[in-house]
């Protein structure tokens, strides 16, 4: 750019003649943020609606589930050192807490993984990285709740 | 400043002239030319200013005194037109509003185009994608079938408060160009779009309310919205932003359940 004849400016020495002309077009700046024919169609559906009211909702039940869960596993009667196969196998022999862990396994990774979408759309700037980003997360999701929900109906507690 | 010229040339300090107003104050102004280069870069400029003066008059007395090549947007300087949004000491503000005394003088004063748009050259921003959200939400009065105003719509004077907080909208782009959701995907309507909706949707003698919260209801719409709240400190008409778009994924909601 910086030829004899300009100055920091960018104007040339004749008043108001541009270093730019029909030949040397000023370089043009492209809108990032334009829509076109790339730019995603819009939605005419609720999924957005229901995935935000199903995080709140989810949220609310989830910190029942998460804290009662938490105290029965770590605080309540003797703590973490508890915790053996007998342990597990005492309670999943009630289907109280059979519903109560499958409950908590399904929300939770529902909520998480949508909060992890939100997360990927927010920060996710190529088209590339968001799929690739996303179709991770809903293997990971998927796979988890599969075999959780698996474990936890056929769980066996006579294994040995 | 009462001291004519003559008198300050001999007799130096004058009894009056040692409480003068003006300081100096440090404009650190971000500048781009495509023209120049692909980089933007921080200029300072030194001005003798007086400190209730406005950040406009500063970059006025850059423009007309020191560099006429500084650019940027104003037009009315009054705040109403909503021309000359920047971001001032890096919140998002009106510079025809702010005044130089409330911004700390002592520091340089940064002064930026809002972010998120397209910078064209200094502080001027491409507004298209902006006004183009604007134009989606449909923004003008919408009937059925009394397309013909043979009399006056007539409202109470409670219908007319429930909107009356999104009619302050200058469309000056400080809240859209503040949110984090609008600087990674500009596709997402922008709190502006959604305030000049809810002026509409809200309004008891629209009738096109459910079309635009349809529109609003799309993967980019209101369900974006993260409540970060940078929109209502932004707003230079102290507009409750984040409370309108939360108003309107109420209506969402309790109009489909």
């Amino acid at each position: 750019m910086a030829t004899t004849e300009t100055t920091a400016s960018g104007i040339g020495p004749v008043e108001g003649g541009s270093v730019h002309n029909v030949d040397n077009p000023a370089p043009l700046i492209e809108a990032p943020r334009k829509r076109t024919k790339k730019s995603p169609k819009s939605t005419r559906g609720n999924f957005e609606m229901y995935g935000w009211l199903f995080m709140r909702l989810s949220g609310i039940v989830l910190v029942v589930l998460v804290l009662g869960h938490l105290l029965i596993q770590l605080v309540l009667d003797g703590g973490v050192s508890k915790i053996g196969f007998a342990f597990v196998a005492g309670r999943w022999a009630s289907p109280f807490w059979q519903v109560w862990d499958l409950l908590m396994l399904w929300l939770a990774m529902l909520h998480g993984a949508n909060g992890l979408r939100t997360v990927i759309n927010d920060y996710a700037e190529r088209a590339n990285t968001r799929l690739w980003l996303k179709g991770l997360l809903y293997t990971a999701t998927v796979f988890t709740i599969l075999l959780g929900t698996l474990v936890i109906f056929t769980f066996d507690p006579n294994i040995r | 400043m009462a001291t004519p010229t003559l008198e300050k040339a001999d007799a130096a300090p004058e009894p009056g002239f040692a409480d003068s107003p003006y300081i100096t104050v440090t404009f650190r102004v971000r500048r781009f030319n495509p023209e120049v280069s692909a980089e933007a870069v921080w200029e300072d400029f030194q001005l003798e200013i007086d400190p209730k003066e406005r950040v406009l008059d500063g970059l006025h007395k850059i423009k007309w005194d020191v560099d006429g090549t500084l650019t940027f947007r104003r037009s009315c300087a009054h705040g109403i037109c909503g021309s000359d949004a920047m971001r001032i000491n890096g919140k998002n503000r009106l510079a025809c509003k702010t005044l130089i005394k409330d911004i700390n003088p002592e520091k340089p004063i940064t002064v930026e185009p809002i972010k998120g748009l397209t910078v064209l050259k200094d502080l001027v921003v491409d507004m298209e994608p902006f006004f183009q959200a604007y134009r989606d939400v449909m923004p003008f009065l919408i009937t059925k079938d009394t397309n013909e105003p043979t009399r006056e719509r007539f409202q109470t004077a409670e219908d007319r408060e429930r909107f009356d907080d999104t009619t302050k909208c200058i469309l000056c782009a400080a809240c859209t160009s503040s949110c984090p959701v609008f600087w990674n995907d500009g596709q997402y309507f922008g709190p502006a779009a959604i305030v000049n909706a809810h002026r509409f949707i809200f309004d008891s003698r629209d009738e096109a309310g459910e079309q635009r919260l349809e529109i609003l209801n799309d993967r980019d719409g209101v369900w974006r919205c993260r409540t970060t709240f940078n929109c209502t400190d932004a707003c230079p008409r102290g507009i409750e932003v984040t409370k309108a778009i939360q108003e309107v994924k109420r209506a969402l909601i309790t109009r489909r359940f």
